[in-house]
């Protein structure tokens, strides 16, 4: 399979050799001269220093055979051109894109980019493990800080799921008072049962929130100091 | 009018100026704060301080829905995002990149994308001072020739979608000129190898 990779940073590097120990034809195109001679003293005359968002310089990479350009420059604006011109004007079957701004995912998708990588997402998933999904969230302080307004998530495992306000004993001096479900805001009522994904607005005293939390969202996640 | 110029150089600040003494509602951007130095001092408009292709701040510095986006930095391939950001995300009713690379402005003409290239403007220019025939290079905005390669996708929110898709064959991107040429140099893939086979 013949494979354009166009940005010789570590990715463009990386890619580079692990693609060709895996067999696969492939040309490197960086633009910098220092750095694509830096390369090729390691992986050989695969390298071209040349602008692959150009057209002409695409084209004597030989695009219109290829089978994927994958665009990996550390700059997302060059990663769409170099797409757009492979998409566009080479029929390349598959285009590549490293997009580092997560807004700007679905805008290239939108523009005919194939596949979008994106090392933000991905760090940003990773961390996101880490971090207890199920919290009380701070909203505001009321009344100089005596009572706080919170927003406790309700997740598959809460004690809350299928109960009403009335199932559930609530720590003195706390009220539930909305929920969001579904991106609407959902008055609270009697008949009101909670599900998985609620966000639940409360009002409480800033002593009672761990109760309010085992009562909501359940045990307190370890680690955590909520 | 609202307009949004993206790049406070000589253009972009020229331009916004000349734009708001006709007394349309400007807003400009830059990453650099010194490059507003260049806008008068009596500049009626608003300047912004910011990347210009990012859409988080051009929605904050109020983009969205403008009648005018100009894309003006000096970087061929950020006019080119911003541009396409303006026209597919945020709205914009008009939309130009400036290309100051030949063969990547009939590119993006080709592509949907309203382009203006200094390099055909200035070699147009002299070219006739010169004595040749007008008209020999591209010299106007270059109007698109194609179809925006969104432009026939649903987009929710989109409002480039929704136009190109009720009005059906018009593209969501319009020139500003309307001298913009037709002959055989504005075809699609002029000045760019065609795939073989």
């Amino acid at each position: 399979m013949y494979v354009i990779v166009v940005g010789g940073g570590k990715v463009g590097y990386y890619l580079t050799k692990e693609l060709l120990a895996a067999g696969h034809e492939l040309v490197l195109l960086e633009k910098d001269g220092r750095r694509a001679r830096q390369i090729a003293d390691e992986v050989g005359s695969i390298v071209l220093q040349r602008d692959g968002c150009e057209g002409k310089h695409l084209a004597e990479a030989g695009a219109n055979r290829a089978a994927i350009v994958a665009a990996v420059t550390g700059d997302d604006e060059d990663n769409l051109v170099v797409c757009q011109m492979a998409k566009h004007h080479f029929d390349v079957p598959r285009t590549i894109a490293r997009v580092n701004n997560p807004r700007n995912e679905s805008l290239f998708r939108h523009l005919g980019v194939d596949e979008i990588i994106s090392p933000t997402r991905m760090a940003l998933a990773a961390i996101e493990q880490d971090i207890p999904v199920h919290e009380l969230l701070h909203l505001a302080q009321l009344q100089s800080g005596d009572l706080e307004l919170l927003e406790a998530q309700i997740g598959d495992d809460s004690p809350a799921v299928g109960r009403r306000p009335g199932d559930i004993i609530l720590p003195d001096g706390c009220s539930l008072f909305a929920l969001i479900r579904d991106d609407n805001a959902v008055a609270i009522k009697p008949d009101t049962s909670f599900q998985a994904g609620d966000k639940v607005l409360a009002i409480a005293r800033s002593d009672a929130e761990s109760e309010l939390h085992r009562a909501l969202i359940g045990a307190t996640p370890q680690g955590s100091t909520a | 009018m609202r307009a949004f110029i993206v790049g406070c150089g000589r253009v972009g600040a020229g331009l916004a100026e000349q734009l708001a003494n006709a007394g349309h509602e400007v807003t400009i951007v830059d990453a650099r704060t010194e490059a507003f130095d260049r806008l008068p001092e009596d500049f009626s408009g608003r300047a912004v301080r910011g990347d210009g292709t990012d859409e988080d701040v051009l929605r904050r510095a109020g983009a969205e829905g403008a009648d005018l986006f100009l894309a003006l930095t000096e970087g061929d391939n950020r006019n080119v995002l911003a541009a396409q950001m303006a026209a597919e995300s945020l709205g914009a009713t008009r939309s130009v990149a400036k290309i100051n690379d030949p063969v990547r402005a009939e590119a993006y003409a080709a592509m949907g994308i309203a382009t203006i290239c200094r390099t055909s403007l200035l070699v147009d220019a002299l070219a006739v001072f010169a004595g040749l025939p007008s008209g020999a290079t591209i010299g106007g905005v270059r109007a698109p020739t194609g179809h925006h390669p969104g432009g026939g996708h649903d987009r929710p929110g989109s409002r480039a979608a929704t136009l190109a898709s009720t009005e059906g064959a018009s593209p969501p991107v319009t020139a500003l000129a309307t001298n913009a040429p037709t002959g055989p140099s504005a075809s699609p893939s002029a000045g760019l190898p065609a795939r073989e086979g």
